[in-house]
């Protein structure tokens, strides 16, 4: 065989081999993280963990329930007014703004606020809301999720919005139908399981979101659904209970995150299932 | 279109129709909406002038204090009187652990991409793939746990030790890969953050490779080339920007990735010439002192904190600038 032949063919033969390595390295980090997430938290999960309220220091007896219900209800706060205003912005840049300058802008600037760091919007968060109102609360907490979920709603609104085919709202209008009606009749209707899709991501991404909470909720020992208070979430609690010294929390620590990991992937595969099937339509 | 004829049913009921109340109602509610989302799309802007105003304002008085000095200062003594702050350790770490990451994650991503789209078997590609964006899922707070109690453990005792060893003696690789191994070292935050932005580049480097122009790739085949030479020479050409663009974009978050590295890379604020030794970061050394500081500690954190908003700001511009110079060729 002609040398230079040969060689073609062992170097394709290498780098095939390396792709399918860097493949399969990936893939070993997923599993190998889900696997010690199941193996340290499965034994911890038990009715417990839903029933009872963080323990003290040392004590043995106690589980998430203030931190799984904060949590729910800073995360429910941050979408319930991050999605709206998301949603909004992007109906404005898909339907209205299409030819406007500022809809570069905006775009362009939404692009980085979507992967700002999310420690800058919790500082952000202390300065604006913390201060001003004299100390830590849940409600300070929310707003840091809802400015994290705003790019992220905005961008998916947008790209499927501008995925409705024209002539079903040109149609809309030639019944006479306003603009306003048009897009919410006819846009949002047909563009739903991508919105929903949208907002099912934000959801995964701020639920297991801790750095902006570190100083805007903060974290709480005890139960409490006062939101201008600090509050418990889950988050924080299992940054605090990793590095304590007593094992007891430790392993609530690992049940927590079996918890919010699992939490988040279902969320995830939700979404794409959603959107696959949007696309299979 | 069945509750509009339902409305329009009410109207009649009502009264006889009177068509320029109907369409003032429309106008109104017309105008109504446009302003809602118009004001909820400007409200992205005053987001970004809240960040920065917010940053500045909390950072003003370490800035005043300290000058650019706080850019080469290595020593950060909060407690001492008055506070040293010094900003240098953590811009070291943030810098050295995102190259490392990036080092590593380049190859791995790009080469992740090349299977998925030429190599893998069709049936695999989507489990694959999908397997791949959840890492992106996971939240970063379990990366920093399984690398403070899996991985850290794990490297301490195999892999430096191993590097450790076989650099012994070399100038500068051995200073570089100095001992004594430790579970909380930059090395181990790097790795970290090397398999978090993994999707991101992957999953950018798979989408803009599909646009290639299939009659590109099969011309190449059709002369003979190898798949490698094909990837090489007309896929890895022909998406450059797109690709660069992904990879400034996973830059972007490792810079900024806070959780997972403040867990493991040990908290340190000297600067050390080993990769197996701790040191810090911006985001870490927020993410730590921050709820325990006042006055001017706390305005020097602050100040860290706009440092890493600015670096970020133009690592992600430049980002978004690249992938949008390549969607407008696909779109030509």
């Amino acid at each position: 065989m002609n040398p230079i032949y040969k060689s073609r063919r062992r170097s394709d033969i290498v780098i095939r081999a390396l792709c399918v390595g860097a493949a399969l390295f990936g893939v070993t980090w997923l599993a190998l993280i889900l696997i010690t997430l199941l193996y340290n938290g499965l034994a911890g999960l038990s009715v417990q963990l839903f029933t009872q309220n963080t323990p003290p220091p040392g004590s043995t007896e106690g589980g998430l329930l203030n931190a799984i219900v904060g949590s729910v209800i800073m995360t429910v706060i941050g979408v319930g007014i991050g999605a709206p205003l998301g949603l909004f912005a992007g109906t404005y840049l898909a339907e209205y703004g299409k030819h406007d300058k500022l809809t570069s802008v905006i775009r362009f600037i939404n692009d980085i606020l979507l992967s700002a760091p999310s420690i800058i919007i919790g500082l952000f968060i202390y300065g604006a809301v913390v201060v001003p109102m004299r100390g830590f609360s849940a409600i300070a907490g929310s707003l840091a999720l809802a400015v994290i979920v705003i790019p992220v709603v905005l961008r998916t609104t947008e790209d499927m919005l501008l995925l409705v085919p024209n002539p079903l709202r040109e149609a809309a209008s030639a019944l006479g139908l306003p603009r306003s009606l048009v897009i919410k009749r006819i846009a949002y209707r047909a563009a739903r399981s991508g919105l929903i899709t949208g907002v099912l991501l934000a959801t995964a991404r701020v639920a297991g979101e801790t750095a902006p909470l570190l100083f805007t909720a903060l974290s709480n020992q005890f139960f409490s659904l006062d939101l201008t208070k600090t509050m418990a979430n889950l988050p924080v609690t299992i940054n605090n209970f990793v590095q304590s010294p007593y094992a007891y929390w430790k392993e609530l620590a690992w049940s927590g995150a079996l918890l919010i990991t699992f939490t988040v992937l279902a969320l995830n595969i939700g979404a794409r299932i959603l959107g696959a099937e949007r696309a299979a339509k | 279109m069945a509750d509009m004829a339902v409305q329009s049913d009410v109207m009649e009921a009502a009264g006889p129709y009177d068509r320029a109340k109907a369409l003032s109602a429309f106008k109104l509610g017309d105008l109504t909406f446009y302003w809602i989302t118009r004001i909820s799309a400007i409200s992205v802007l005053l987001i970004l002038g809240g960040i920065i105003l917010s940053l500045i304002v909390g950072a003003w008085p370490a800035m005043k204090e300290y000058g650019f000095a706080f850019l080469w200062t290595q020593r950060w003594a909060p407690s001492a009187d008055p506070p040293v702050l010094g900003a240098l350790g953590p811009i070291y770490g943030t810098l050295i652990t995102s190259v490392i990451a990036m080092l590593i994650a380049i190859p791995v991503g790009i080469g992740i991409a090349v299977f998925l789209t030429e190599l893998c078997p069709q049936v695999l590609r989507r489990p694959i793939g999908i397997a791949i964006e959840l890492l992106a899922g996971i939240p970063s707070i379990i990366y920093g746990m399984w690398g403070f109690f899996v991985l850290g453990p794990f490297l301490a005792n195999t892999f430096q030790p191993f590097m450790i060893r076989i650099f012994e003696g070399v100038p500068v690789l051995g200073a570089v890969f100095a001992g004594p191994p430790s579970y909380l070292s930059l090395f181990n935050a790097a790795l970290i953050l090397a398999i978090m932005v993994l999707p991101f580049i992957t999953a950018i480097s798979v989408d803009v490779f599909k646009t290639v122009p299939p009659v590109l790739k099969e011309a190449a085949y059709g002369m003979g080339c190898t798949t490698w030479e094909v990837v090489r020479s007309v896929v890895i050409p022909y998406t450059r920007v797109g690709v660069i663009g992904g990879i400034m974009l996973a830059l972007g978050r490792a810079l900024g990735e806070t959780m997972a590295v403040t867990f493991i890379i040990g908290n340190s604020f000297r600067i050390s010439s080993s990769i197996f030794a701790p040191g810090t970061t911006i985001s870490a050394a927020i993410a730590s002192e921050f709820a325990e500081s006042d006055g001017l500690h706390q305005s020097g954190l602050i100040l860290l904190g706009l440092l890493l908003f600015v670096l970020t700001f133009f690592v992600l511009a430049g980002a978004r600038l690249m992938l949008m110079r390549l969607e407008k060729k696909a779109g030509k």
